[in-house]
């Protein structure tokens, strides 16, 4: 189908977007990339009244490390992330995890800040960000605040981002150490949103026992979810096969994913343990104790 | 709502059409600017059928609005070639059997050109890869990635297919 008719306006400058929104408010909508609102647009699923067209600010589009933190502006394609040698050098997880992403030809056009603010929990980003404990900047025109990702992802579809606000920045803190990070997600063709996935790092200390290991399951729950009780069952534990799989059951006990025409709920939560399974198996193959690593380096 | 008057660069030809905002570039192009060579097969983002060139990269035409795209490049197929002759990935995809309807060809032609352009080495895996948002209903694939493989050998340099 077609768009149902609005205004357009393509924004010069961050303010300005800013601006028109304060002004605006619910009546309208910021159009990035348009990957995810084009089709809702066609569909009749969204029928705001303006667009504020964000796409074409430069000032938003980056990707540079500063004192070991990875930023990432929210115009940035997420092709360009993709690309980026310092994202995979730093943060192997998030190469994988876009790899997943859609198509070549949806990469191209859909930006990082929009699949984020999206907040779909079958989607790679937000996965990506709730393992890696990114913090979002988002600003209106009375100012600008950080979200965790943990307070960002509300449920299904809805960010913590306000009517008025825009997401600005996705910074992604350094990775311990020395961590191993995986990330493993099924879907019945390449480019798909997933059936399911898992997103984990796995620091070690000096004697090679997990601290602080981090899992977050796609496609799990209304938003990313961080299977705590899988983490603590690690926490001080050798990563063996048998503490993994142990760690794994745990995580899929933790969910109770919906069932819909592509897998039933208790399809869903077997397939989130074998994947859990096989992402800690790879993190665990890749970590090194912190100190091992400097005298490697 | 306003209407724009909006130029698109298509095939290295400006097009000038007044527009309202919510026109899809991929009517821009087959209405406005009279390009039927870009099908559109579901409109919402999954077929592939309507894929163009934005700048130099694959992009679903149906996904975009035509004021997103004012100012800018946009190569479809019939900006292929600019001979009378086929582009080569044109003629293997005869040579091939890489279409029967063709109704997809257009989408898979404009998704492939950029991937063996920027490819470091052509690789089934790298073609399927690059064809996973592009549907077709006759071909089953193997005839289009058999055809990328012989496209691919007839652009190679000269001399690297002396060595
Ligand atoms: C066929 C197809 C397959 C796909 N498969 C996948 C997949 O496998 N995995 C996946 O993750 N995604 C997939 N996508 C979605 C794609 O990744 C989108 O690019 C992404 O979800 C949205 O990014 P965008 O820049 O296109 O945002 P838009 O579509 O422009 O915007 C999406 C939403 O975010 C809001 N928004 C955008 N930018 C900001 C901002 N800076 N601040 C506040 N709000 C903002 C918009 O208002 C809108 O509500 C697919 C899309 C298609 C069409
Ligand atoms: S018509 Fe655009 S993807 Fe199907
Ligand atoms: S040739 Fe008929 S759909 Fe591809």
């Amino acid at each position: 189908m077609k768009p149902a008719p609005f205004d357009y306006v393509r924004a010069t400058h961050p303010d300005q977007a800013l601006e028109l929104l304060a002004t605006a408010g619910d009546e309208s909508k910021l159009l990035a990339g348009g990957q995810s609102l084009i089709p809702m647009l066609n569909f009749r699923l969204a029928r705001p009244a303006v667009l504020i067209d964000i796409g074409r600010l430069g000032e938003l589009s980056y990707i540079n490390r500063q004192d070991g933190t990875l930023r990432i502006g929210a115009t940035t394609r997420q092709a360009q992330l993709e690309r980026s040698k310092l994202a995979s050098a730093g943060w192997p997880l998030l190469a994988r995890a876009i790899g997943w992403l859609a198509h070549p030809q949806i990469r191209s056009v859909g930006t990082v800040g929009g699949s984020v603010a999206h907040a779909d929990p079958a989607a790679e980003l937000p996965v990506a960000c709730s393992v890696l404990e990114a913090r979002m900047t988002v600003a209106s025109r009375s100012g600008k605040r950080e979200i965790s990702a943990d307070d960002f992802f509300v449920t299904h579809l809805t960010s913590a981002i306000e009517a008025d606000e825009m997401l600005l920045e996705i910074a992604i803190p350094a990775a311990p150490d020395g961590a191993g990070q995986s990330f493993v997600e099924y879907s019945r063709r390449h480019g798909d949103f997933a059936l399911g996935g898992a997103a984990v790092v796995i620091p070690l200390d000096a004697q090679g026992r997990c601290a602080g290991v981090r899992i977050t399951l796609m496609t799990a729950a209304p938003v990313p979810w961080r299977a705590r009780t899988a983490e603590k069952l690690l926490e001080g534990e050798l990563p063996g096969a048998q503490q993994l799989a142990a760690a794994a059951k745990a995580a899929a006990s933790e969910i109770s994913p919906t069932s819909d025409i592509h897998g039933g709920s208790s399809y869903r939560k077997a397939l989130a343990q074998t994947l859990c399974f096989q992402a800690l198996t790879e993190a665990a193959a890749m970590a090194t104790p912190p100190d091992v690593t400097r005298v490697g380096k | 709502m306003t209407l724009s008057t909006i130029t698109i660069d298509i095939n290295d030809q400006a097009y000038r059409a007044e527009v309202e905002p919510r026109r899809l570039l991929s009517d821009f192009i087959r209405e406005d600017a009279g390009l039927t060579g870009t099908h559109v097969g579901c409109e919402h983002g999954v077929c592939g059928a309507c894929t163009v060139q934005l700048d130099g990269a694959p992009v679903r035409s149906c996904l975009m609005l035509a004021i997103q795209a004012e100012g800018r490049s946009v190569r479809t197929v019939e900006g292929l070639s600019d001979s009378p002759e086929f582009h080569p990935l044109q003629k293997a995809f005869l040579d091939a059997h890489g279409l029967q309807c063709g109704y997809c060809t257009p989408g898979f032609l404009m998704s492939l050109e950029p991937y063996m352009r920027d490819a470091d080495e052509i690789s089934e895996q790298g073609i399927r890869e690059a064809i996973a948002g592009n549907i077709c209903r006759c071909t089953g694939y193997q005839s289009i990635v058999d055809a990328v493989q012989i496209a691919a050998n007839e652009m190679r340099p000269q001399e690297d297919a002396e060595r």
